[in-house]
């Protein structure tokens, strides 16, 4: 079943990266698994060295600073981004998309980081982290850098870590006043990987009301979880209403590039973008209205 | 490719092991074929039925979804572990008295769910105890005998204290 591999558990960020530049290519870290057990059981991934970093307790935290925003230990459980009450306050979004996120056995065991770091656009962390402008920093045994969560994503099950890197952390800054953020996302059944999702975030002007601000990030509808930077342009400076919701779900349909599976067709999906698109925005238009 | 043989200390249902697992092995596979506890249900391997769902240091996790290693020193419960002895477990107790065991295959699984529940929410809202089971797959479609008797295992537990 699962291919034979050499096995590590280191305790520390320290060894974990040694391990790392000392297995180089053959190395693949494994944390809650919950995604790469999956591929490894079909045998569509066999490393040769498995560094198994769930015990690093490390990077496993949730802090709030209100100057310097949230920071999540890359080896955070989903249910525990779920369950805080930090999170839950300031950043409710994030604590509703983990509602949804597969089932509550997945949540217990499965990691932010992990993820994050499988790197598949119908993953419901990605989008909402896009929207939400979020950094992550990734340490090898050379330092550390630290980058835009939308540039993680490279391609279908690709990140941007080099060989010998790992993600620590997950850095969300304060969201600025008068802005309100939103996810949903297509299921047939609670808890499916979403067949498209929109995570939305408006910042308006006090007082008329403009859209100063906003970020549209989209799942499951390109290759990548995708900034729908094209949609944004459509609402910033303007005063949001239906009509130019309807406009701008429109353009969203035609930035995607979205697959076609067994889950829906790439022609289904671009309508599913548009209305998700609608729908999300609309939820965080009213919310940015009433923050 | 070799793979050594991983040290693994841990307990099951209070109970002390030390094991050579390979450490590509499942967590299930140990509980099933090592220690015989065939209670905990393979459904489908793939992380989708929650059959194999037991408790890892409290928490419901799907055990066909962890490497054994993973588990090393800390502690797993299962089905066989609920009962005291002879005495069923309210949870157990209610869903035998409540009709909810249809052919039963999920029944492990959904007990080990609904423990977890309680042990974290005594007093949970249908709505969470629907969240609960949300993961455990009935093809008998018995879900809402399920959600009734752990709402009357709730009441029990409570009534108890």
């Amino acid at each position: 079943m699962i291919a034979d591999f050499e096995y590590f558990a280191p305790k520390t960020v320290k060894e974990a990266l040694s391990l790392l530049s000392r297995y180089r290519e053959g190395a693949k870290i494994i944390a809650g698994g919950q995604s790469m057990l999956v591929i490894m059981k079909q045998g569509l991934f066999a490393p040769e060295y498995l560094i198994d970093i769930k015990g690093i307790s490390a990077l496993d935290y949730i802090k709030y600073d209100k100057g310097k925003g949230l920071r999540i230990g890359a080896l955070t459980i989903h249910r525990a981004i779920e369950k805080s009450p930090v999170i839950q306050k300031h950043f409710g979004v994030l604590s509703e998309m983990e509602r949804n996120l597969a089932t509550i056995q997945t949540r217990n065991w499965g990691t932010i980081g992990g993820n994050l770091c499988h790197g598949d656009p119908a993953g419901d962390p990605a989008p909402v982290l896009i929207a939400l402008n979020s950094k992550l920093k990734l340490a090898s045994s050379v330092g550390e850098r630290i980058i835009d969560m939308e540039e993680f994503s490279k391609d279908y099950l690709e990140v941007d870590l080099q060989t010998g890197e790992m993600l620590t952390e997950i850095q969300v800054p304060i969201l600025p006043a008068h802005t309100g953020t939103a996810y949903e996302k297509l299921m047939v059944m609670k808890g499916d990987m979403g067949i498209v999702g929109a995570a939305v975030s408006i910042t308006l002007r006090p007082g008329d009301g403009v859209c100063e601000n906003a970020r549209i990030a989209l799942g499951s509808a390109a290759s990548v979880p995708l900034r729908a930077q094209k949609t944004e342009k459509q609402l910033i400076g303007k005063v949001i209403n239906d009509t130019l919701l309807a406009e701008a779900s429109e353009v969203a349909s035609t930035e995607a590039d979205p697959p076609s599976d067994v889950h829906g067709s790439t022609e289904y999906r671009r309508e599913m973008v548009k209305v998700f698109v609608k729908r999300v925005a609309r939820l965080a238009l009213e919310r940015a209205k009433a923050a | 490719m070799k793979s050594e043989m991983f040290d693994l200390k841990f307990t099951v249902n209070g109970k002390p092991y030390e094991l050579k697992v390979k450490p590509n092995t499942l967590l299930v596979d140990i509980l099933r074929k090592d220690l015989k506890l065939t209670g905990t249900k393979i459904g489908c391997l793939t992380s989708a039925c929650g059959a194999c769902t037991v408790n890892i240091d409290g928490k419901a996790v799907r055990s066909c979804s962890v490497l054994a290693p993973q588990v090393n020193n800390r502690e797993v419960t299962t089905i066989e572990g609920v009962a005291d002895g002879d005495k069923l477990h309210p949870i157990q107790e209610a869903m035998v008295e409540h009709g909810a065991i249809e052919c039963g295959f999920c029944t492990p699984g959904m007990v080990m769910s609904a423990k977890a529940l309680l042990a974290e929410n005594p007093n949970p809202t249908r709505e969470e105890v629907r969240e609960a089971i949300q993961g455990n797959l009935c093809a008998d479609e018995g879900y809402v005998k399920y959600i009734e008797a752990i709402e009357i295992a709730a009441e029990k537990m409570q009534g108890g204290q």
